[in-house]
């Protein structure tokens, strides 16, 4: 039944009796080789990309060049200082982050009172974000915001992504309160403390791995977006998805720019996952082993 | 003034006790109502939309035609029906293969080994990966002239294959990079599964002399059937969904002859690129309610399993 399920590795795992089988023969080989292929296949395309990010123009052309060339960080200039890729990136952050803080605050409460009265068709409500097709909200949305006069602001953009990111928080919590115990509320509730109270001061502060996980994810997925920004973002407010494919509606394509372009995108949500691994599986993985 | 002063705790307790007696909805209703806002009144505006001959603006003046639209969208082959084909094909493709690579990987991972951290890093970097860079890096990589794909084939003596700029292969090389970044979403819930059975019925059919696939097939995977589901579901769902790789790579309209078309990408074009939203809203609808057919198929089943 819990919901934050993740494989310990192996130095976590001591405590389990030495292996019951030991298995000799063709298994252990094939499984190393195995894992190596699917390591690569997963890890050389990225690093492809990286390095044609350090190709000039010439050497992405030249066959005799895959491996072997002069790196330049030609591609990073041109892409930070001539397209104004700080003002993207600043974009994508400030839209996400905002998005983010908004989605948990309509989301912890709703989750946690999803869980606690098990409101299962609200929840469904608050899902169904998940399951509808976004082009099909983004043309009334698109008209009814610019009436409004607020389509290429920020506003409208943080919205949209808190569409995104409010049913992610939702469900990843909903799970998370069902695994925490309902004890330590009750006895708060006993020695004086109203639910409300009860609920900011202790099943809130218990709540911070869950609460981790969601607005990593929220975050990474609103970061990512790219459907409604590229109709909602204006001039000033577009984010990094929108500003890369834009670059290639020009007539050829400058590959290196492109590359580099997609790495400075790809990069932080990478090192935000190297460092929050642990986070992001048992948010992928929530509510996965509910049976 | 000492009234104020003696009022206030008294207003306070009163709003607090009203809170916490209804503290259900309080909590509920604000997001509720947020996305109930934003997914209603879009939803029934298109479904207007649907049963009228909207063009050019949706302030502009249009006339209620009732379901003639749905009618020219079911009668239409050019278009609508090999879109919605290619959804299929898109979609089941793609799941079938990441549900068998992935339950193949989550099986390899299963088992404690040295260096396990790094493999799990390496499959959740695809994972987050930005799906428009992952469409641009591999629209270099298969670019025709200068990809690595093409130079790989070349050292096997393999002739150039035209990858994303055929008419008959970017609907599957699009599916090839659909399935290199989801199957580790599919590897992380089933090895989530596979982490939470217990060891027992593997160890009593092992005892009984079943051999690893019979024990793969008929001890862990009925096991882990639930686990299975929510895996379809949820990369089903995004599958069917599918619009960021294939508009970055192919552009409007799905390329030049609509080879990667999908149901999702036709809409978006019918809304955006011409702006002829009766129509766009049809597909729309139609392609709404599939999805919830599909969902509720899936889940039908798996209540009806149990």
């Amino acid at each position: 039944m819990t919901a934050i399920v993740t494989n310990p590795p192996l130095s976590e795992r001591k405590g389990l009796p030495p292996k019951r089988r030991r298995r000799r023969g063709f298994y252990p080989v094939f499984r190393v080789v195995a894992l190596i292929l699917i390591v690569l296949l997963f890890i050389l395309p990225l690093v492809w990309m990286v390095i044609a990010s350090l190709k000039n123009n010439v050497d992405i052309y030249d066959a005799s060049k895959t491996i072997i060339f002069t790196p330049t960080f030609e591609n990073y200039a041109n892409v930070l200082s001539r397209n104004n890729y700080f003002v993207f990136i600043f974009n994508s952050f400030w839209v996400a982050f905002a998005s983010t803080i908004l989605s948990l605050i309509l989301g912890v409460p709703a989750a946690y009172a999803m869980s606690r009265f098990t409101m299962h068709k609200s929840a469904l409500v608050v899902l169904l974000a998940r399951i509808i097709p976004g082009v099909s909200l983004l043309v009334p949305w698109y008209f009814i915001f610019a009436n409004l006069r607020l389509v290429g602001g920020f506003g409208v953009l943080i919205l949209s992504h808190m569409f995104v990111g409010l049913p992610l928080i939702v469900y990843i919590m909903i799970s998370f309160f069902d695994s925490l115990p309902l004890e330590l509320e009750e006895q708060a509730q006993v020695d004086g403390l109203t639910p409300i109270g009860a609920f900011l001061r202790i099943t809130l502060p218990l709540s911070v791995p869950g609460i981790a996980t969601a607005s990593i994810l929220a975050f990474i997925f609103s970061w990512n977006n790219f459907m409604f920004a590229l109709v909602l973002s204006g001039a000033h407010t577009k984010t990094l998805p929108v500003a890369i494919f834009n670059f290639v509606s020009y007539a050829s394509i400058d590959w290196g720019s492109l590359m580099a372009a997609s790495v400075v995108v790809t990069v932080p949500i990478m090192v935000i996952a190297l460092f929050t691994q642990k986070y992001i599986v048992s948010g992928l993985t929530a509510g996965a082993t509910k049976g | 003034m000492t009234a104020s002063v003696t009022a206030r705790p008294t207003a306070w307790r009163s709003y607090s006790n009203w809170a916490n007696r209804h503290r259900k909805w309080l909590f509920a209703a604000p997001a509720m109502i947020f996305t109930g806002l934003l997914i209603a009144v879009p939803l029934v505006w298109t479904m207007y939309l649907s049963l009228t001959d909207a063009e050019g603006s949706v302030r502009a003046e249009s006339d209620f035609v009732g379901f003639s639209n749905y009618l020219e969208v079911f009668s239409d082959f050019n278009r609508f029906w090999p879109a919605v084909g290619r959804t299929f094909i898109f979609t089941g493709g793609a799941l079938a293969a990441e549900l068998v690579l992935g339950m193949g990987i989550a099986l390899l991972l299963w088992r404690p080994f040295r260096g396990e951290r790094w493999v799990r890093v390496a499959i959740l970097l695809p994972l987050v990966a930005t799906p428009v860079a992952v469409g641009m890096m591999w629209r270099l990589i298969f670019d025709p002239n200068i990809g690595f794909a093409n130079q790989l084939l070349g050292w096997f003596g393999i002739p150039n294959q035209p990858w994303l700029s055929g008419t008959d292969t970017a609907l599957p090389t699009l599916m090839f990079v659909d399935v290199w970044q989801w199957t580790p979403m599919v590897v992380l819930i089933l090895l989530a599964g596979l982490t939470s059975l217990s060891d027992e019925p593997d160890e009593a059919a092992r005892i009984d002399g079943a051999n690893s696939w019979q024990r793969f097939w008929y001890v862990t995977l009925p096991l882990l059937r639930s686990t299975v589901v929510v895996a379809i579901v949820l990369r089903g769902i995004d599958a069917l969904k599918t619009f960021d790789i294939l508009y970055a790579t192919k552009g409007k309209g799905g390329g030049s002859f609509h080879e990667v078309e999908t149901l999702n990408v036709y809409a978006y074009g019918l809304s955006f690129d011409y702006n002829d939203y009766g129509i766009a809203s049809t597909v729309l609808i139609i392609f709404f309610l599939l999805i919830i057919v599909l969902m509720w198929a899936v889940t039908y089943r798996r209540k009806a399993n149990r």
